[in-house]
């Protein structure tokens, strides 16, 4: 591997964070008082790709998206960004480098669709800096890509569920970072909703090179939508790889407790998952 | 960034900029408007307090008096009690409104005024406790009130740690400390003596029956420092309303966020209740008053302005609205504040209907 100009400061252990990988995680601990809820999870995201994390309900994989995006202390192993220990980063500076969206975020009474979507320019305002150029141009564009600019003066609490999610894919996109992390970003909406959403989050990663990071709960979804799956299970990664490593029956098996048959859509060509009938 | 999205950058730019320059009209222009009527309306209510009383003062009379001269009768009456009365009134208001606005909005919970959780009622103690204790006046009483009310935030603020609900929890401890503390200054003023008990009858629900310049001397000088820095503090604000995850998320030191802003309105609360003691409801209803008429965005500014309006407004009312009694203007406030409360509660907007 050739170190290219872009490549991060020589990380300690090249093996497990290779050059190039801006986001990874090292036999990452994470845990909620004693309850220890993510155990050992050593993971290279694949920069300029996107990265789906799926597993059965209190697995973990929302917790292990905390970690990666600092909102938790590791009580073992390390989360490196761009090869730097990430809680050694000064907040600010990684909040320019690695947007994350939690799955419900709190829409403020009154609050217009364009206050929000400009909220996202934070991390990179100091306490006295003003509205640039940039800042405009980046939530501009961040409305058009989200397709609400006629909606710009509208108050979010009087949009649709799958309007609101557009708002706030928008605030991570104003918030331009090569890195974002999704927290079930289509949970609660419908199937066209979830298509929208994922179609956009195809097209950062395809068009501008964001590294995407999503939980998804939703097999198909992920793996028609994701280059790089993780399965994971009581806090461990069970399996890694592409969607057609990843989404097998052994692997569904393992990870849902399911017995199920795996068959390729026949239109986009990524494994499909048909429970089989349970007899009870 | 790719060339196609620098293509469409260009190509949409001009009409984007439109609709965003739009969007942002309106809000702008209501900010103005009702920031320019406020303004308008705090000096109004300081004229009208300060000349229009039981003995009214004419302009041209007190423009003379505060220019130096003597005016026989309407100088006492203006330099010695309207006036001060109406500058006090002000300057507590904005205190207790912005104070009350900056902790709704840092708890995300249009009850959590420092007034419902405890801290106003900290302040007070700390004074009851020393003026019927020691029978103390001046800088010990503010200095008591201070250490009430940093105590009871301390005890806030340690909920403020762990695994989420933070926000809840600091609201629910408050509002409990806030029983204990009522508690405890009804206690006190029982085992004073008729003549203290008199005197401690300003911590139950406020007055501004025995204000003095040096009173309105340090108050400024804290308002003037720390509403300001406040003010700064509060600008994260719009970001921590969005979620604790969402604001770290962004940058913001969630924690030290929360230290900051508690730190500057103890400071502004105890100070304000030192003075004039803890005038009801002041801090619960700026907040929700300011946010209905400036919708979207919390806004510490407006609801200092609106607790200066409410508090000269009402000490106005409490003076003369009942001939021949001096009522406290904590009374008037309490008065107002439920009906206000409940209209607020029907006129509030449900999420636009026939969506």
């Amino acid at each position: 591997m050739t170190v290219t100009e872009t490549a991060p400061r020589v990380p300690q252990h090249p093996a497990e964070a290779p050059a190039g990988s801006r986001l990874a995680a090292r036999d990452l601990r994470l845990a909620y008082d004693d309850r220890v809820v993510v155990d050992g999870v050593t993971l290279v995201v694949p920069t300029g790709r996107t990265t789906a994390v799926v597993g059965p309900n209190g697995c973990g994989k929302s917790t292990l998206l905390r970690g990666l995006g600092r909102l938790l202390r590791p009580r073992g192993g390390q989360v490196l960004l761009d090869g730097d220990e990430i809680g050694s980063l000064p907040t600010r500076e990684v909040a320019r480098r690695l947007g994350l969206l939690p799955q419900q975020p709190i829409v403020p009474e009154g609050v217009s669709v364009l206050e929000l979507v400009e909220r996202g320019r934070h991390p990179h305002h100091g306490l006295f800096r003003t509205w640039g150029r940039d800042d405009e141009v980046a939530v501009a564009d961040a409305l058009e890509r989200t397709d609400l600019v006629h909606l710009a003066g509208v108050p979010v609490d009087s949009l649709s569920g799958g309007q609101r999610q557009r708002v706030w894919l928008a605030m991570v996109l104003a918030q331009r970072t090569p890195v974002l992390l999704l927290d079930e970003p289509t949970s609660f909406l419908d199937i066209a909703h979830q298509l929208d959403v994922l179609d956009l989050v195809r097209r950062l990663c395809d068009d501008d090179g964001t590294t995407v990071v999503m939980v998804l709960h939703d097999l198909a979804m992920a793996a028609r939508y994701a280059d790089h799956l993780v399965a994971m299970r009581d806090g461990r990664v069970v399996a890694e790889g592409t969607p057609h490593e990843v989404v097998t029956p052994e692997v569904v098996e393992a990870v849902f407790g399911v017995s199920a048959r795996v068959i390729e859509d026949p239109e986009t060509g990524t494994p499909v998952v048909l429970p089989r009938r349970r007899v009870l | 960034m790719s060339t196609a999205l620098r293509e469409s950058e260009v190509r949409d730019s001009s009409a984007t900029a439109d609709a965003l320059a739009r969007a942002r009209r309106g809000p702008r222009r209501r900010r103005r408007l009702v920031v320019g009527v406020l303004l308008l309306l705090v000096v109004a209510l300081v004229l009208v307090r300060a000349l229009l009383g039981d003995y009214r003062v004419s302009f041209v009379d007190a423009v003379r008096i505060i220019g130096g001269e003597q005016v026989p009768g309407a100088s006492f009456v203006l330099l010695e009690s309207t006036l001060p009365r109406a500058l006090m009134a002000v300057l507590a208001g904005a205190a207790f409104g912005a104070a009350g606005a900056a902790f709704q909005t840092m708890l995300r919970n249009p009850l959590a005024s420092p007034d419902v959780l405890g801290i106003t009622l900290g302040a007070s103690a700390g004074a009851v406790l020393v003026v019927v204790a020691f029978g103390v006046r001046g800088t010990p009483v503010t200095l008591a009130a201070l250490a009430g009310s940093v105590l009871a935030a301390v005890l806030i603020l340690s909920q403020a740690g762990g695994r989420g609900g933070a926000t809840g929890r600091m609201v629910l401890v408050g509002v409990a400390l806030a029983a204990g503390l009522s508690a405890l200054v009804h206690w006190l003023l029982v085992r004073a003596s008729i003549y203290q008990a008199q005197d401690a009858l300003v911590w139950l629900s406020g007055s501004l029956n025995t204000v003095t310049w040096t009173d309105i001397l340090r108050l400024l000088a804290v308002d003037a420092v720390l509403l300001p820095l406040l003010l700064v503090a509060t600008g994260r604000l719009p970001v921590l309303g969005l979620g604790d995850d969402l604001a770290a998320a962004l940058g913001v030191r969630v924690a030290r966020l929360r230290v900051g802003v508690t730190v500057l309105v103890v400071g502004l609360v105890a100070a304000a209740t030192a003075v004039v003691g803890p005038v009801a409801f002041v801090g619960f209803l700026s907040g929700p008053i300011a946010r209905r008429l400036v919708p979207g965005r919390p806004s510490v500014g407006v609801a200092a302005l609106v607790g200066a309006v409410v508090v000269v407004a009402a000490d106005y009312a409490a003076a003369y609205a009942v001939p021949g009694t001096a009522l406290p203007v904590g009374l008037v406030t309490g008065l107002l504040g439920a009906p206000v409360l409940l209209w607020m509660l029907r006129s509030r907007p449900t999420s636009q209907e026939g969506r």
